[in-house]
C-alpha cells in the first residue's frame, strides 16, 4: 500500500502545491526561526547552554521537516515530536547532566554570574586614603557626612546618593564655621562630636550611591573609601582577599581557603561522580538509602500480589454468566477505581489517623484496646500503605482478570473434569497459566507504576516516619521518587540538592529500564508489537 | 446446555447446592461492597457534619446540614482557614485538563494518521522509539522538568514557573505515548477503500484525514480523551512543583493543602471539597465503564 506521498523528492515544493502556499510556508518557518534565535541567544546569555542547544536541535528538525518535500509525512507529527524531545527526552538527558553537578542551594548560579557578585563585595581598609568627617542627621534618620581629604578638598556624602565635591555656601549648604565646616546642610541637623561618637548606627552606614564610590566611618577621627575586597586571578582560578591576603581556590564550585573558609555564593559546576560516591561512602546517606531501596521493592511486590489475588478471587467468584445482580455488584466494586487517587488517599489518611480516625476509634470501642499506631511506627505505616493500596488497586485487577477469564475456552475445563481434576488442580494447571499469559504484561506495568507511586507515598504521610540518623529528609515509607522530591523541593531547611536528587533519578531510570526490558523479553510483547506496525 | 438443565431438574440437591453457593457469594459480595464504598459513605457523612471535626464524626451526623459546602464558598465568617480558593482551583483544573485533552487529541490523531496511512523512512523505528520512551513518564525526571521550566520562565515569563501554560506544555511532552499506538491501531482497522475513494475525487491528505477519517474515529477519541482528561485532572506532582501561588493551584494541589496543620479540624470542609472534586470523574467512569475498560486493558494503568 503506497497511498499518498508520491515518492519523496528533495525539493521544497510539493507535487500539487501553488507557489503562494510555498511562500506562506517559508515565511512562517522564517518567523519561527527568528523566535528561536531570539530565545536561544537569551538562553546562552543567561547560562542555560543546554536548553539553548536543545532548542537549536528542535529548530533544525522543524526546518528540515517543513522545507524538504521528502520529509512530508513528518509534518503530521512535527509539533508532537518537538514536545516529546523538549519535555520527555531532554529532561532525561538533563537529569544525567545535573547528577554530575553540584546544582542546588548555594550553587544556583553559573560561574559567570557568581563572580561579579563576589567581586562587588567591598571592605573598609585599615590604611590608605582617609577623610576627616563631620556628621549631620535628617529627621527621617538618614545621615550625611562632610568630608575633608588630606589635601584639603571637601566633599558631601549622603546615603544612596553620589558623593559630590562641595564648598560651604553652595546651594543647600550653610556657611562655614571657624574650621571651615558648614554649620548646616539643608534637611539635616549637624551633630556635635560627642553625639556623633556616641551614635551606634553611624559607623554601619554606607555613604554613596550603589555601585559607585562608597565611604564608611572607620574611627571617630577618620572615614575611608571602601575598596573592592576580592580580586579574581584567572590563571590560578582563585580569588584573593585584599583585606588579609587569604587565597580562596575553586573547590568544586565554591571558592574556599585551605582551612575551610568559603565565599558565598558558590556556582554550579560538574563534580564528577561525587553525588554517587556520597551515597556509597557517607553513612548518613547510605543507611537510609539502603532502607528506601529495600522498601521500594517490597512495596510494589506486595501490592501487585495482594491486589492481583484479591481481584482474581472476586473475578472467579462472579465469573458466572447468570449470577444475579452481576452488573450492579461490579459497578459498586469499581468505585474505588473511579475516585481520583489523591482524594482517596487523603480520605484514608483521615480514617487511619491514630488518634481521631474512625478505624482506631472503632477498635477502641469494640475491643477496648488502642488501635495500631498507623503513621507513627515504621512497620504500621508500611502496613497501612499496603492496605490502602489494596483498596485502590484491586478493582483494576478484577476488571482485567474477569476479561481474561472469559477468554479461556470452556472445553479445557470440561476435559479436565472428565479426567477427574480437582478444582484446585484446574485453577493451578489451567486458569493461572492462561491468565498470566493475558495479564502478565499488565502485572509488570502495574509493578512499574507502583514502583513510582509517588502520590500514595507522599500524600499518605510524606514518606514518614523519619529515619533516625539520616542527614536528609528520609522516611521509613519513602520510595526513591518521593525521596528525590524531598531532596529537591522539601529539604526542611537543609538546602535543596538538585544534583543529589538527579543522581537518584538516574537509579530510577535504570531500574525502570531493566524492568521494561524484562517485560519485553518475558512476554514477547516486543515481537507482537513489531508484527503490528 | 439442554443436558445440563435436565441434570439440574433430576437432582434437586444440586439445584439447592447451586442456590446455596450463590447465596454465600452474595454475602461475600455484600462485604466486599461495604469495603469498597465505606470510605465514600464516610466522606459523604463527614461533609454533612457541621462539627467539621475528624475526632467526633459519626456515620450518621447530628444536625446534618450543608454548612461545610457553604464554607467552601467562603460564606462562614467564623471559619478561619486562611484563604480558600476552592472554586478558582476547580476552574483551573477544568481549564488545564480541557486544554491539555484537546491538544493531546490533536497531536496524537495527526501523528497516528501519518503512521497508519503514509509510508516513509524511519516509520517503524519511530513507532518503536515512542513505545520505548513512554516507559519513562516525564514525572520521573521531575527535578529536570522543574529546572527547565524555571529556565524557560527566565526568558519567557509567560511560560515559566507558576503559569498554567508552562504546566500544559509539560503535559504535552507525554502526549505522544501509548496513545499513538491506540489511535494507530484503531485507524488500521478502518478500510483503506475510504481513503482511495477520496483520492479518486482528488482530495488531499488533509481533506481525507479531516473529512473522511476523523468522523469515524469518534469511539477511540472518546476513550483517549477521557483517559487524558482524568489523568491531567488527577495529576498532583507536576502541578505541585510548577505552580507556586495558592490561587493558581489546581484542585488536587489545593486539596492537599488541607492535610497541612490541623487536618482534623478541617475534615468536614475537606470532605465537601473532595466530593465535589471527585464527582465529575466518578460519573464519567461509571457512565462509560465498558468503553474505558476496553481502553484500559490495551494500555493505561492505574492502581
Amino acid at each position: 500500500m503506497t497511498l499518498a506521498t508520491k515518492s519523496g523528492t528533495w525539493g521544497i515544493r510539493g507535487p500539487s502545491e501553488s507557489m503562494f502556499a510555498v511562500l506562506v510556508r517559508i515565511i512562517l518557518i522564517a518567523l519561527f526561526d527568528v523566535g528561536v534565535i531570539w530565545f536561544v541567544s537569551n538562553a546562552f546569555a543567561k547560562g542555560f547552554t543546554q536548553l539553548g542547544i536543545v532548542l537549536i536541535v528542535i529548530a533544525l528538525m522543524i526546518n528540515a521537516i517543513f522545507l524538504l518535500q521528502k520529509a512530508y509525512p513528518y509534518r503530521w507529527m512535527a509539533i508532537g515530536l518537538s514536545f516529546l524531545i523538549l519535555f520527555t527526552i531532554y529532561p532525561m538527558l538533563f537529569t544525567f547532566y545535573v547528577a554530575f553537578t553540584n546544582y542546588g542551594d548555594g550553587h544556583l548560579l553559573t560561574k559567570e554570574q557568581a563572580l561579579p557578585l563576589i567581586l562587588q563585595e567591598k571592605y573598609l581598609p585599615e590604611e590608605g586614603k582617609s577623610f576627616s568627617w563631620t556628621a549631620y542627621r535628617a529627621d527621617d534618620g538618614k545621615y550625611a557626612l562632610w568630608l575633608v581629604d588630606p589635601s584639603g578638598a571637601t566633599f558631601l556624602a549622603r546615603q544612596d546618593e553620589t558623593v559630590i565635591p562641595a564648598q560651604p555656601g553652595d546651594p543647600g549648604i550653610g556657611e562655614p564655621d571657624g574650621k571651615g565646616i558648614p554649620q548646616s546642610i539643608e534637611g539635616y541637623t549637624r551633630l556635635n562630636t560627642l553625639l556623633a561618637a556616641a551614635d551606634k548606627t553611624l559607623p554601619t552606614v554606607l555613604f554613596g550611591a550603589e555601585g559607585e564610590q562608597t565611604v564608611q566611618i572607620r574611627s571617630p577621627s577618620a572615614a575611608a573609601e571602601l575598596q573592592q575586597r576580592y580580586i579574581y586571578d584567572e590563571a590560578a582560578d582563585a580569588v584573593i582577599d585584599q583585606s588579609n591576603g587569604d587565597i580562596y581556590n575553586n573547590v568544586e564550585g565554591t571558592f574556599a581557603t585551605k582551612d575551610g573558609k568559603t565565599i558565598r555564593p558558590g556556582f554550579r559546576t560538574t563534580i564528577g561522580w561525587k553525588n554517587f560516591q556520597d551515597f556509597l561512602t557517607n553513612p548518613a546517606l547510605r543507611g537510609p538509602m539502603v532502607r528506601i531501596l529495600l522498601w521500594n521493592f517490597i512495596f510494589p511486590t506486595v501490592s501487585v500480589l495482594s491486589t492481583f489475588f484479591l481481584g482474581l478471587g472476586i473475578a472467579i467468584m462472579f465469573n458466572d454468566k447468570d449470577f444475579p445482580f452481576k452488573k450492579i455488584i461490579r459497578t459498586f466494586l469499581l468505585i474505588p477505581y473511579t475516585i481520583p487517587g489523591l482524594i482517596s488517599i487523603i480520605i484514608w489518611r483521615g480514617m487511619m489517623n491514630p488518634e481521631f480516625g474512625i478505624i482506631n476509634r472503632t477498635i477502641e470501642n469494640w475491643f477496648g484496646i488502642d488501635g495500631p499506631p498507623w503513621t507513627v511506627e515504621a512497620i504500621w505505616a508500611q502496613t497501612a500503605i499496603l492496605l490502602v493500596n489494596l483498596w485502590l488497586g484491586y478493582p483494576y485487577m478484577m476488571l482485567v482478570c474477569s476479561g481474561a477469564l472469559q477468554s479461556i475456552p470452556a472445553d479445557l475445563y470440561e476435559a479436565a473434569t472428565v479426567d477427574g481434576a480437582s478444582v484446585w488442580a484446574k485453577f493451578r494447571k489451567i486458569t493461572l497459566p492462561l491468565l498470566l499469559v493475558a495479564v502478565g504484561p499488565l502485572l509488570i506495568a502495574s509493578y512499574v507504576f507502583n514502583f513510582n507511586n509517588f502520590n500514595l507515598i507522599y500524600l499518605f504521610i510524606s514518606g514518614g516516619p523519619p529515619i533516625a540518623g539520616a542527614s536528609t529528609q528520609a522516611g521509613h515509607t519513602d520510595i526513591l521518587l518521593s525521596y528525590v522530591y524531598k531532596l529537591a523541593f522539601e529539604s526542611g531547611g537543609r538546602g535543596v540538592q538538585y544534583g543529589l536528587a538527579s543522581a537518584i533519578s538516574i537509579v530510577i531510570f535504570i531500574i525502570v529500564g531493566a524492568m521494561t526490558l524484562f517485560q519485553f523479553r518475558f512476554t514477547n510483547m516486543w515481537e507482537e508489537v513489531s508484527e503490528n506496525v | 446446555m439442554s443436558s445440563q438443565t435436565a441434570n439440574t431438574r433430576l437432582f434437586g440437591s444440586q439445584a439447592f447446592q447451586k442456590r446455596f453457593s450463590v447465596a454465600i457469594r452474595l454475602i461475600i459480595a455484600l462485604f466486599l461492597i461495604l469495603f469498597s464504598i465505606f470510605p465514600v459513605l464516610w466522606i459523604i457523612s463527614a461533609s454533612l457534619d457541621p462539627a467539621n471535626s475528624l475526632a467526633t464524626q459519626k456515620i450518621i451526623p447530628d444536625n446534618a446540614n450543608f454548612m461545610n459546602y457553604n464554607r467552601l464558598f467562603g460564606k462562614d465568617p467564623n471559619f478561619a482557614f486562611g484563604e480558600l480558593f476552592y472554586w478558582r482551583w476547580w476552574f483551573n483544573s477544568i481549564k488545564i485538563a480541557s486544554i491539555s485533552t484537546v491538544l493531546t487529541l490533536s497531536l496524537t490523531t495527526m501523528a497516528a494518521y501519518a503512521f497508519s496511512r503514509l509510508r516513509f523512512a524511519g516509520r517503524v523505528t519511530m513507532l518503536k522509539a515512542i513505545l520505548l520512551i513512554q516507559v519513562f513518564p516525564n514525572l520521573l525526571a521531575l527535578v529536570a522538568i522543574f529546572l527547565i521550566i524555571f529556565q524557560t520562565g527566565e526568558i519567557i515569563p509567560a511560560l515559566g514557573l507558576n503559569t498554567h501554560a508552562g504546566l500544559i506544555l509539560v503535559y504535552m511532552g507525554g502526549a505522544m505515548g501509548i496513545n499513538i499506538w491506540l489511535m494507530k491501531g484503531f485507524l488500521d482497522t478502518i478500510p483503506r477503500d475510504i481513503d482511495e475513494s477520496g483520492m479518486v475525487d482528488g482530495a488531499s491528505n488533509w481533506q481525507i484525514f479531516s473529512r473522511l477519517l476523523l468522523p469515524l474515529l469518534r469511539p477511540i477519541l472518546i476513550v483517549i480523551g477521557i483517559l487524558s482528561f482524568i489523568g491531567t485532572y488527577g495529576d498532583f506532582v507536576l502541578a505541585r512543583i510548577l505552580l507556586r501561588k495558592v490561587e493558581d493551584y489546581t484542585l488536587m494541589v489545593g486539596l492537599q493543602l488541607f492535610t497541612a496543620g490541623q487536618f482534623d479540624r478541617k475534615w468536614g470542609v475537606f470532605a465537601a471539597g473532595a466530593l465535589i472534586g471527585a464527582l465529575p470523574i466518578m460519573i464519567i467512569y461509571i457512565a462509560l465503564q465498558d468503553q474505558i475498560a476496553g481502553g484500559l486493558t490495551t494500555g493505561a494503568v492505574k492502581g
